[in-house]
């Protein structure tokens, strides 16, 4: 299995993750951060860099796995350039978080969890950002759309294809 | 700082200047307060704050600008504060800064930005005249809104860390008996005693305790505990360490969601300065206490929440949950005792120890001490944080402090304790709020989450939703709660989509009350509640859905009809040419119908029609 | 220890005080249905994950029920376990089991063996009332080992324990969460890519159908009916000692002779045994060892010891994906199976004259790793293996029963020659201990040259996950290690690595806790170890009640020897009995 692998992603990306973990001062306890700071280096959690974490923390990959596949948090797919994330809480819900949802899901024809082909913008839920004042909330990457503005969801997106295009 | 006299000394030198701030003193110098609480951050506060800074610099005055923890306000944000004249601006725009800056310039109010009352149609001009704040006390927030997150002189000017030095002056036992003495009952869901707990820890003999702050808040709809680690995270650390003296544990953990970035970076820069001042590391304040405070992320999964599930996450592992006993104070983290407290209850712990047992347990009700903060939120004018004492009736806090339905709606339930708890109805609203009487009115207390619902809300939907929600968080350990669950779910979805029976009812019984019965913790022990509580109070709204396949809050998209006004219709043909199922039939100046066997709900008729000739019912 | 008093159901007892409500019921003579629980204490191994929520019971003054298995007693409690909603609750938690169970128990190969099923027959279910919608369903996997359909599982997290905290091997793990949970390998490979051995203990554990062998029985009746090929079996020693549980023996029966009148009734040409096989392995062990220990005598620096046995494939392939470092210290001999499988095509396929690619040799196995071990590429030639077909003792006794045969009614019969003679030596390869000491037997009458009286190394017998003995043969002192489970193995090894702190000059090492008595492929034991321990004794009877105990004294083996390998470790027997290691990177 792993031999088959191709590892193409970024060594220094590998380096910056060992280096955190060097930094620790023990491994014991720690696969939830190192796994943090793994998704945060790569974007995501590929095998590869599961295997990796496996044999710095030295545990069977199976239980890197078994906690990564259990949280939410932790991600096996890339995330788009854009990442929409539409809280889905309660203060949400009443106010009418799902159709928002799937206003997204059509827009972007991708269901939520998945990412557009051409890599632009991902989609998935989220409960509660805790700005339930502003309901209901979509954040595209830091960004925070609440209200009305979150219902305008064929204009977000154009905005976003707006920048990119413009690089 | 090593000792509790230079304590004090700093404190004298900073108390004026905080009281300033807060009102209770007026020094002449004015200060801005911009809250820098998420909600208010996503309404661009942060920028609010460069452009007031810019402001002052250009008109030459000498004002300080303040990011503060949240005012509670959040429905009205972002919220710019003068002090010490406690001039209150609401829904403050980036723009706005300016004009604030120059109407303070010149000592004027700015008037457009005030709150204006909506009964009176009068501007309030400072907060004591806005409703919001009215039946408030703020124990647990009482610093959130004036000391700023990132300044420890902030907080040491506010009395702060004199708990933790008077408590060093005690023995252990002696802070127990206090806490115990306080009432003070765990506000993260369970309303255990914090002081029974602490005691359990301390008798635990072993080399090494832990103290755990849980602050992965999960409900969906509760930000009490974020808020309170944005706006005054020093008054968790300053808790943690007295609880660190009491049960005899030098170390510490907060177990953080990852969710919530601006709350983790002030604690990492609060932990920091705290240790910088000698009020974390070793002999603090010159007595024999050694605790520090390390942080851990959550990684999103609910059931965290739960006090050994938190502990198999600390540990790097599934958070799955365990049998208890052992409890997590004989055998916790690393299988040593340790002591989980939310968030919330630390909050209240340094003004129990300041002002004493007696003060603290004659605030609230009898069995219920102290007071809670709720987050409201859903179809209420006020969307916010609120703080009341204990015993605060429903009515009090969504029509007094809420402001009532939005836009005029009749007031249908409250759902309190999240995915945990149930609904309330209009006949509870002037059932005073305490653990007890939430419980027994079959919801509870949970986090603290509030979420008001109006005609609009279907109960069986809103049901449907915390089983969702529950089904999805739930870890899959115990059988209960991961096929019952998803029985639960199954059940839902079929009689929201018009398949219900009436052995549905039936079946759902049987199965809440032995998921709760059997559940090995206390995500599945509550999994059931929002139906029961729902079956409880709207049992009719399920009948009609099954048997009527009728839904009255026309949510429920199975459940309903679009049907042709023939008083309204003109035969224009519009609705005809849109609907992608083609089951509109009509010739043109006739009036149309719909085919219900081949709609699909789409709403496209509904929305091409000028002539208002589509109804849903 | 101090005691506690608790009424059951009506009745006051008096127990420790670290008992649980399960432990207090079972003195009382109360039977409180169990599933995810397995408490086999004597092999390290105890499921406490509290997680199927079968057993709960009723604690006066507690709101909601508990679990027996997981609830310590109290002093004073006092416990209901069957009035109306306890029994009300256990129902319902059953028929939620069942309704994401597939309703496959005809065509299920743990049926008539299943907990569940039992459980569900135990609680008189005549309906499910809960109507489950969906299903789990998951990635079904077959290996040449393992079938894994965890569409069956319950989650009880048996076999995650066993394959954790028991073997130390990390291939499976609990995955997902909430109604998609399941156990699997990493990213849910196949279990030849993951780190898994096929030592099978995890099959061993499983209460229902999610995890069994991948039975090949019915190829073995297309070779018995082909006529153009000869069928020769061998079987293992511990087969013969639990083999008669599945037709209704006390267990720890050596029930030898109608195994063998089995095979030929079946219609296999020859009976062999792999016992032979062993005897085989320890001439060749056994020199290696000495030329090893000589090597170190003579003052040689970086002799590869301490020597490991190389008999148990779950144990090669742990090493060899766990420990490559370490791939220079086992022996290189194969294992009796394949050391059979290569003699009966070779030598004995000679002697008989006939082509090996019209032989089928079929071996009967306590152990699941043997099917995965006969299908390793370098033992085959030119593509035909030199064992075709692996059944495991359980498959065995089933297609005993297909063919019609009355077991109990069978005459004791003979294993065939030359493949069928066998010392007592032989026959304790089939627990923990056995192929050491049969090992000891023959080297330490070879360092004295003097014939040995005392064959019982009782210092080598025991249960203990890690056994050390020491002996003393003329000047030599040789140390020797035992590790039984792949736990213990780990551990071994890291002291190993850390420098051989005991000296240790040879260690035997079998991945089943036990050794193959509690193997994979053997009836199930459903958690009553006293059958385990019954076996051990059997197969010590068949050792002590051999004439020829020691496995160089076999005059089939000194015959093999004389006619056809010449020296052991000499070229033939190198090229036929001796094998190299691969490292192996998997997750």
């Amino acid at each position: 299995m792993p031999n088959k692998i191709k590892v193409n992603l970024n060594s220094s990306h590998f380096q910056e993750l060992d280096s955190f973990i060097d930094g620790l001062e023990t491994t014991e306890g720690e696969l939830i951060s190192i796994l943090h700071k793994a998704q945060s280096i790569f974007g995501y959690l590929p095998k590869e860099v599961q295997i990796h974490i496996a044999k710095r923390v030295n545990v069977p990959v199976s239980r890197v796995y078994g906690v990564v596949s259990f949280y939410s948090y932790f991600t096996m797919k890339p995330k788009g350039k854009y990442h929409i994330s539409v809280c889905t809480g309660t203060a949400c819900f009443v106010r009418g978080a799902d159709a928002v949802l799937r206003d997204f899901e059509e827009e972007l024809e991708i269901k939520s969890g998945e990412t557009t082909k051409d890599g632009l913008f991902s989609l998935d839920s989220l409960r509660c950002v805790g700005a339930c004042a502003l309901a209901p909330v979509v954040l595209i990457n830091e960004d925070v759309y609440g209200k009305e503005d979150a219902k305008k969801v064929k204009e977000i997106i154009q905005k976003y294809m707006k920048i990119n295009s413009e690089g | 700082m090593v000792n509790r006299q230079q304590l004090l000394e700093k404190y004298e030198a900073e108390k004026n200047r905080i009281l300033n701030r807060s009102g209770d003193i007026a020094l002449g110098k004015k200060e801005i307060l911009v809250c820098a609480g998420t909600g208010c951050m996503s309404s661009k506060s942060l920028k609010i704050i460069e452009n007031l800074e810019k402001a002052i610099k250009d008109n030459g005055l000498d004002i300080d600008v303040h990011g503060t923890g949240c005012f509670g306000f959040c429905g009205k944000g972002p919220i710019v504060k003068i002090m010490p004249d406690d001039t209150f601006y609401s829904e403050v725009s980036v723009d706005d800064a300016e004009k604030i800056v120059s109407h303070l310039a010149k000592n004027e109010i700015y008037e457009e930005k005030l709150f204006i009352n909506p009964d009176t149609k009068v501007r309030a001009t400072t907060t004591n005249e806005i409703p919001f704040y009215n039946k408030q006390v703020r124990l647990a927030l009482k610093n959130c809104g004036f000391v700023n997150a990132e300044s420890i002189d902030d907080y040491i000017g506010a009395k702060g860390y004199q708990a933790l030095a008077l408590a060093l002056e005690k023995s252990p036992q002696e802070i127990i008996d206090i806490i115990k003495e306080s009432g003070i009952r765990g506000r993260g869901g369970g309303g255990f005693s914090t002081g029974l707990k602490w005691e359990f820890a301390f008798k635990n003999k072993a080399d090494q305790k832990y103290v755990v702050c849980n602050a992965d808040e999960g409900d969906p709809g509760a930000f009490m505990d974020r808020s309170i680690l944005e706006g005054d995270p020093h008054s968790v650390i300053e808790a943690m360490a007295i609880c660190g003296y009491a049960i005899g544990a030098s170390e510490g953990y907060v177990y953080i969601r990852a969710e919530y970035p601006v709350a983790y970076d002030r604690l990492v820069k609060a932990i920091k300065a705290a240790r910088e001042e000698g009020l974390l590391g070793k002999n603090i304040l010159g007595s024999s206490l050694d605790f520090d405070i390390l942080i851990k992320f959550g990684a999103g999964a609910f059931v965290c929440g739960e006090e050994t599930a938190l502990i198999s996450s600390m540990e790097g592992k599934r958070g799955e949950p365990t049998s208890k006993p052992p409890f997590p104070a004989e055998k916790g983290f690393w299988k040593k005792p340790t002591n989980v407290n939310n968030v919330e209850t630390l909050a209240n712990i340094p003004q129990i120890i300041l002002n004493g047992a007696d003060w603290f347990s004659k605030i609230g009700t009898e069995k219920s001490s102290g007071t809670k903060v709720f987050a409201l939120a859903g179809k209420i004018n006020n969307v916010g944080l609120v703080e009341v004492p204990m015993g605060t009736t429903l009515r009090e806090v969504i029509y007094d402090i809420g402001g009532g339905i939005v836009d005029g709606k009749k007031f249908k339930a409250v759902q309190t304790g999240g995915p945990s708890g149930g609904c309330l109805t209009e006949e509870d609203l002037d059932t005073p709020i305490d653990f007890d009487s939430l419980i027994q009115k079959g919801s509870m207390m949970g986090s603290g989450g509030m979420i008001v619902m109006d005609e609009d809300d279907c109960m069986v939907s809103v049901a449907k939703f915390f089983l969702e929600f529950t089904e999805e968080e739930s870890c899959g350990k115990c059988t209960p709660c991961r096929i019952g669950t998803k029985r639960l779910l199954e059940v839902l979805v079929e009689i929201t989509e018009g398949r219900g029976n009436m052995k549905h009812i039936e079946e759902l019984r049987r199965l809440c009350t032995v998921i709760k019965e059997t559940s090995l913790c206390g995500l599945g022990q509550s999994a059931p509640n929002p139906i029961l509580s729902t079956l409880e109070k709207f049992e009719n709204e399920y009948i009609e859905h099954i048997k009527k396949k009728k839904c009255r809050a026309h949510s429920c998209n199975d459940l309903i009809q679009y049907l042709i006004d023939v008083n309204e219709c003109v035969g224009c043909t519009a609705c005809k040419k849109v609907c992608p199922t083609s089951c509109i039939s009509g010739e043109v100046k006739k009036i149309h119908s719909i085919n219900q066997e081949n709609c699909i709900k789409c709403g496209a008729c509904k929305s091409t029609c000028r002539f208002n000739a589509i109804v849903v019912r | 220890m101090s005691k506690m008093n608790i009424t059951i159901d009506g009745k006051n007892i008096e127990v420790d005080s670290n008992s649980t409500i399960l432990e207090a019921c079972k003195k009382l003579n109360i039977i409180i249905p169990t599933l995810c629980h397995l408490d086999l204490h004597d092999l390290k191994m105890v499921n406490k994950s509290a997680s199927c929520r079968i057993c709960v019971v009723e604690v006066e003054g507690r709101n909601n029920l508990v679990t027996a298995c997981s609830t310590p007693v109290a002093d004073g409690m006092v416990v209901n376990t069957h009035n109306i909603r306890v029994m009300n609750a256990r129902k319902t938690v059953l028929e939620l089991m069942l309704s994401d169970h597939p309703a496959e128990c005809l065509s299920c190969s743990k049926g008539g063996n299943c907990d569940l099923q039992h459980m569900a027959e135990r609680f008189g279910m005549r309906e499910i009332r809960v109507t489950g919608k969906s299903q789990s369903t998951y990635r079904k996997d077959k290996t040449v080992s393992i079938r894994r359909n965890l569409d069956k599982c319950i989650m009880c997290r048996r076999c995650e324990t066993m394959c954790n905290e028991v073997q130390s091997v990390g291939a499976l793990s609990a995955i997902n969460r909430g109604f998609d949970a399941v156990v699997a390998p990493t990213f849910e490979v196949n279990l030849h890519d993951s780190v898994c051995t096929f030592c099978g203990q995890c099959v061993q554990v499983c209460p229902v159908g999610a995890l069994t062998e991948t039975d090949r029985s019915w190829e073995v009746i297309e070779a018995l009916a082909n006529p153009r090929k000869t069928v020769v079996v061998e079987t293992a020693p511990a087969v013969r000692v639990a083999l008669g549980e599945e037709f209704g023996y006390e267990p720890g029966t050596n029930v030898t002779g109608k195994m063998v009148s089995a095979f030929r009734q079946l219609g296999f040409d020859y009976v062999f045994d792999t016992n032979f096989a062993a005897d085989l392995t320890i001439m060749e062990e056994a020199t290696e060892l000495l030329e090893r220990i000589k090597r170190l005598k003579s003052g040689e620096k970086d002799v590869n010891l301490p020597m490991l046995t190389s008999c148990c494939p779950a144990w090669v392939a742990f090493i060899e994906t766990q420990f490559p470092e370490l791939l220079d210290i086992p022996s290189s001999v194969k294992s009796p199976q394949q050391i059979l499988g290569i003699i009966a095509k070779t030598y004995f396929a000679e002697k008989i004259n006939v082509d090996r690619k019209d032989m089928v040799v079929v071996s009967v196995m306590p152990c699941l790793a043997k099917k995965y071990e006969a299908g390793i590429e370098s033992f085959k030639e030119d593509g035909n293996p030199d064992v075709d077909i692996v059944l495991s003792t359980r498959e065995f006794a089933q297609l005993i029963k297909l063919s019609n045969i009355d077991f109990n009614s069978l005459e004791n019969e003979d294993f065939d020659n030359p493949l069928g003679e066998s010392s007592g030596a032989g026959a304790i390869f089939g627990t923990t201990g056995g192929v050491i000491e049969a090992a000891t037997r023959t080297a330490v009458e070879w360092i004295t040259g003097e014939s040995l009286d005392n064959v019982d190394y009782k210092s080598m017998r025991g249960e203990e996950g890690i056994r050390i003995a020491n002996l003393k043969v003329k000047d030599l002192e040789i140390n020797i290690g035992i590790a039984n489970g792949l736990g213990s193995a780990r551990e071994l090894l890291e002291e190993i690595q850390a420098g051989n702190p005991r000296n240790l000059h040879a260690i035997e090492i079998m991945a089943c806790p036990q050794g193959c008595i509690d193997g994979g492929g053997q009836p199930y034991h459903h958690g009553n170890i006293d059958i385990i321990k019954k076996r051990k004794q059997a197969i010590y009877e068949v050792d002590g009640k051999k004439t020829i105990r020691k496995s160089h004294e076999n005059p089939s083996i000194q015959k093999l020897y004389k006619e056809y390998l010449g020296e052991p470790l000499g070229e033939k027997s190198h090229k036929l009995l001796h094998r190299e290691y691969d490292k192996k990177e998997r997750v």
